[in-house]
């Protein structure tokens, strides 16, 4: 039987989707597996949260301690070392927190690392198969994880199949008191919101999205015509808000905009999970590259293998014919 | 300010087409170009920006192996300082804790404000920043965006979080901080840059030089293992359009038609 403690993010006494996703992950390392949700916060914020995830997991740790009103992963680090069994697997998504939290917390447990997995095989004995993709997400690998000593486990949100809140009844157990010293170096100053851009591309039903096979800025003007003529929005991809082509409120992704158009465009970008994170409500993806072998041709509807400095102009001309 | 930068140097996902070889359980290996992992430039560039700033110097370091050499040329032509290259037979398989362990024994060799890694590379697990901010028992911050030093005994981080949002931090130095692409507009390196580093001498440090534990590197003592490389599978794909441009042209304006794009 595994002991799995799954770390639940939560903002504003709501718990993140993660939360759903934890019990199937569970399920594909071992069908008796024993998994219990753990919180860290303060105040009714965090009871709403814990309450919340008793219709989910029969148990749920909560740590309530003025010092984790703000999720410091420095913070949370500490009180998760001195509260969980360093020889139990422990989840965290495979967000902006995780990536802070995880390493650093695997090291402190003297536990095995995986991040971002994508989904499980199994274990054989102590070893866990675990599936991760590489480079972008151009190749997959497998690799094992010994979890002998414990392991702390990314998982990478939206891979797993969400379970239905239900009636689990679960209880909560308050281990507030074992937290410990709480003192840190890192402290949380404030958040800085994104600024607001000129266009607002979670607005338009039709994207004309450029990635790096743009390769050079003056070639945005060539997305720019296409947008024209199809009435769209031309919003892109992470490497072109890097090189300072278009303004960040352009760029879809986790790290970007959350966009719901009906239309999605993506013209040279390669399709890295964090780009396809940014695309919600299941838009008619339409993907152009050079590349036979990009990921975006997983997951787009339309796939068509061209040299999108060529393509764009030619399919310019023909809608601007129309 | 005296700056450690972590680099490494990784195939580049731009330039190749991964394949698997024969044997279908790796990449095929023959043709693929390497270069600096990308999130390791921005870092260097932040270095030297700092330390343009306010004074102290930048060191690269690495682990890997005569190859790797290149990478560390690479970036002092950027105008890194000094460059190590951390080799030896026995790091050859260790996973990211045994990457960090070595780095940690190279760390203590010196005397350190800062120490800066690219935010993930190549196995994109983003994990050996944290690590080594843990195993040398400082604050560590990930996806850093922005970092402003302060008196010298702090400094000001902004991190990236999610929906472009920035979470602005103060972190006591010494720290370890992760960065992220887009802090910065890394400088070109031309030709004259790379001569002019070209016959540096990179000190080579191996594990009896650095006392590593041997119980925490190669391949035996990594707990986690890449079995094999294969080709995604995620579902059927997209209906791919073939012929001439002008026919798949066609294709795609009826199919955007009734779709709501035109």
């Amino acid at each position: 039987m595994t002991q799995i403690f799954a770390y639940i993010p939560h903002q504003g006494g709501v718990a993140a989707d993660i939360a759903l996703e934890y019990p199937a992950a569970a399920a594909k390392i071992d069908a008796s597996s024993t998994l219990t949700a753990v919180v860290t916060g303060s105040g009714p914020d965090l009871d709403k949260v814990a309450n919340g995830l008793t219709s989910i997991y029969k148990e749920v740790i909560k740590i309530d301690n003025a010092a984790l009103a703000y999720p410091n992963a420095e913070v949370v680090r500490k009180a998760l070392v001195n509260v969980l069994d360093a020889s139990a697997i422990v989840f965290a998504p495979n967000d902006t927190f995780g990536m802070d939290l995880c390493p650093g917390l695997s090291i402190k447990m003297d536990s095995a690392y995986v991040a971002d997995a994508v989904d499980f095989e199994g274990m054989e004995g102590s070893l866990l198969k675990v599936v991760r993709q590489e480079l972008g997400g151009a190749v997959s690998t497998h690799v094992t994880c010994d979890t002998a000593a414990g392991a702390v486990i990314t998982l990478r949100p939206g891979a797993f199949i969400p379970v239905e809140a239900g009636a689990a009844g679960g209880t909560i157990v308050d281990k507030s008191a074992d937290a410990g010293d709480l003192a840190a170096k890192r402290r949380f100053l404030e958040i800085v919101e994104a600024e607001v851009g000129d266009v607002d591309i979670t607005k338009s039903d039709v994207l004309v999205s450029v990635g790096r096979g743009i390769e050079e800025e003056e070639n945005i003007e060539i997305a720019q015509e296409l947008a024209e003529a199809m009435k769209a929005v031309v919003s892109c991809s992470r490497p072109i808000v890097d090189a300072k082509w278009l303004e960040k409120s352009r760029q879809v992704g986790t790290s970007g905009q959350t966009v719901k158009p009906k239309v999605y465009m993506a013209m040279g970008i390669s399709g890295s999970f964090q780009h396809m994170g940014g695309i919600k409500g299941n838009p008619f993806i339409v993907a152009v590259n050079k590349n036979p072998k990009a990921p975006i041709f997983q997951v787009a509807d339309v796939g068509i293998v061209q040299d999108i400095l060529e393509f764009m102009p030619e399919l310019t001309e023909k809608v601007k014919s129309m | 300010m005296e700056i450690l930068v972590c680099v490494k140097r990784v195939p580049d996902t731009a330039e190749n087409e991964f394949e698997l070889n024969s044997a279908g359980n790796d990449l095929d290996r023959d043709d693929l170009v390497f270069s600096v992992n990308e999130w390791d430039n921005y870092a260097v560039e932040e270095a030297i920006q700092i330390v343009d700033n306010v004074g102290g110097s930048v060191t690269v370091v690495t682990v890997g192996d005569d190859e790797s050499e290149e990478v560390l040329r690479r970036e002092m032509a950027m105008g890194a300082n000094n460059g190590v290259l951390l080799s030896d037979d026995a790091f050859e398989g260790s996973d990211g804790k045994g990457i960090a362990s070595i780095l940690k024994a190279e760390v203590e060799k010196g005397k350190y404000d800062l120490i800066l890694t690219g935010a993930q590379a190549d196995e994109g697990a983003g994990q050996i920043g944290g690590m080594l901010a843990a195993m040398l028992d400082l604050p560590y911050a990930s996806l850093v965006n922005k970092i402003e030093a302060g008196d010298g005994k702090t400094v000001k981080v902004g991190r990236e979080i999610e929906g472009g949002n920035q979470e602005m931090n103060e972190i006591d130095l010494p720290c370890v901080l992760s960065i992220q692409t887009g802090i910065n507009e890394p400088r070109y390196v031309g030709i004259r840059g790379i001569r002019k580093v070209a016959s540096v001498e990179i000190p080579v440090h191996s594990a009896a030089d650095l006392g590593v534990d041997a119980n925490v590197i190669g391949k035996d003592n990594a707990k986690v293992k890449r079995v094999d490389y294969f080709v995604p599978d995620l579902g059927e794909g997209a209906e791919m359009l073939e012929g001439s441009t002008e026919e798949i042209i066609d294709a795609l304006i009826e199919k955007l038609k009734s779709k709501g794009g035109l």
